[in-house]
């Protein structure tokens, strides 16, 4: 199959802006992204959009067509929800639509507001990912979720908070220097140990904010670039995608995640890699533990010694395998329907050499994005490739 | 919330408050919840109410101090997952000092209530 390339990616800042409404948000990114690309919008044939929780905070559905009209752009347009997994979703359908031939350029991208709900509402809307029936009525939220995981970790393979501790402050360190991050700070891990706990054995640094912000991907066909000299080094080589039963009690493992190594294991034969040769990866932290679980599934671990991986420095920026040189989830911000596309975004910077991180993975050719939905009953992997 | 009942869930609800709670088996033998009216596991759509194990034991949990606010007055509280037997449930930890709940804790199912909303909310409580 014919490879997808990025020509143009956009991001707002993600961080706390309340009173910014969603199709403000994308229209900014979707700028960036078109300026980015050099790509005229008229080319644009579709639109592929990730949302979460638009009814909720926005009273807003429909959000596909709003969206490509905020972006100015003339084609059919989809909002995908698959929970923190819908940006990953989007990016998805986007390249397989590019590659069985049905377009040529595709507008991909997301956007959440969340912060104008406060924490209550954002907590009550995030707990809808989960089963209502069997979850959410028993008082389960979504770090309570995690932290049920993170529990079960602990007791199947070892580890203890201060190893998570270290998930969250190497994820603060990287967003330092990137100005679209919401957490620009760094950490000790003492900070995260004495921090409130929310659902123990998670504290308040274990789990990503609650954010605002959009990301936008303008994706071409191979053809396209070449025909239109598309300044566009970065293709998605590989894409795969994981399924799993949405209510944690219904799961083989409660401390695996067998939908992102499904994932995983497609975009890694789509591209024809191994775990091996990725050089520098993006993956699903809504909270710390879930770092430790996107390692092992992707095979960028061994079961049981994730935990370890950013303590030992291996995942660290200056690290064999750089994880999260964003900041991740944790400190870059999760605005649920735009974090698969922001991955994307920030993967390609990095890989071509215009990301404030990019010093750190100089020679790096193979990347790779992880987007999770819920406890990881939806995940999407992209192999990303530099190619020219 | 309106007093529109959700069938099945309800009604099984009300079989753990009468003391007999069950699951579903379908023909393989496969455990699951209701409403359900194909087995996940195989895809059977005879499925049978099975009495559930009277007793189960804690395989997750956790201490939650930051609740949505349904259950804003409740927290904190403990959740755990619990195994009866061919079915995971997940509860509220009950009747217990929330740091003395450990994996492997033995429990049974009961129906509590809401501090925040009075609404049913199934439980877990320590035998
Ligand atoms: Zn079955």
């Amino acid at each position: 199959m014919s490879d997808v390339r990025v020509a143009g990616v956009g991001l707002t800042e993600f961080g706390s802006s309340p009173e910014r409404t969603g199709r403000d948000l994308f229209a900014e990114a979707s700028i960036e992204a078109f300026e980015d690309a050099g790509v005229p919008r008229e080319d644009v044939e579709a639109l592929f959009y990730g949302n979460f929780m638009g009814e909720l905070a926005e009273h807003q559905g429909h959000q596909g067509p709003l969206m490509a009209e905020a972006a100015g752009v003339h084609a059919p347009a989809t909002r995908l929800e698959s929970a923190c997994a819908s940006g990953g979703v989007a990016v998805r359908e986007a390249v397989s639509r590019i590659r069985n031939g049905e377009h040529d350029v595709v507008l991909v991208g997301g956007a959440e507001r969340m912060t104008n709900l406060g924490t209550g509402g954002a907590t009550e809307a995030l707990a809808i990912a989960a089963d209502d029936l069997w979850e959410v009525r028993a008082g389960v939220t979504f770090p309570g979720a995690y932290a049920l995981m993170a529990q079960a970790y602990f007791e199947e393979f070892g580890g203890e908070r201060e190893d998570l501790a270290h998930v969250a402050v190497k994820n603060h360190e990287n967003a330092v220097p990137n100005e679209k991050a919401q957490y620009r700070r760094a950490i000790e891990v003492d900070d995260v140990l004495e921090a409130p706990m929310v659902s123990a054995p998670l504290g308040l640094y274990d789990a990503c904010p609650i954010s605002d912000g959009a990301a936008a991907v303008v994706l071409t066909s191979e053809a396209y670039a070449a025909e239109h000299d598309l300044e566009a080094p970065v293709a998605i080589t590989g894409s795969g995608q994981g399924g799993d039963r949405i209510a944690l009690q219904d799961r083989t493992h409660l401390s695996q995640s067998p939908a992102a190594r499904e994932a995983g294991a497609e975009a890694y034969a789509d591209a024809g890699i191994s775990a091996a040769d990725v050089e520098v990866a993006e993956v699903h932290d809504c909270f710390t533990i879930a770092e430790v679980l996107a390692l092992e599934a992707l095979d960028l671990a061994p079961v049981g010694e994730g935990i370890t991986a950013a303590r030992d420095g291996l995942t660290t920026a200056d690290g064999d395998l750089p994880v999260n040189l964003s900041g991740g989830l944790k400190a870059k911000g999760h605005p649920v329907g735009a974090t698969g596309a922001a991955q994307v975004a920030e993967l390609t910077a990095l890989l071509r050499g215009d990301h404030p991180n990019s010093d750190h993975v100089d020679d790096a050719t193979v990347g790779l994005t992880h987007n999770a939905g819920g406890t990881v009953a939806s995940a999407v992997v992209h192999v990303l490739e530099v190619v020219a | 919330m309106s007093d529109a009942r959700d069938a099945g869930y309800d009604d099984w609800l009300e079989a753990v408050e009468e003391g007999e709670p069950y699951y579903l088996e379908c023909p393989e033998g496969h455990g699951s919840l209701p409403p359900r009216r194909v087995c996940p596991d195989c895809g059977a759509t005879d499925l049978e109410e099975t009495p559930l194990p009277a007793a189960g034991e804690i395989a997750t949990f956790t201490i939650t101090h930051v609740p949505t606010p349904s259950f804003a007055d409740d927290a904190p509280y403990v959740v755990g997952v619990a195994d009866f037997g061919p079915v995971r449930i997940t509860g509220q930890v009950v009747g217990v000092d929330p740091t003395a709940v450990e994996t492997g804790t033995a429990v049974e199912l009961e129906v509590a209530t809401s501090e925040t909303t009075g609404d049913r909310v199934l439980a877990l409580r320590p035998r």
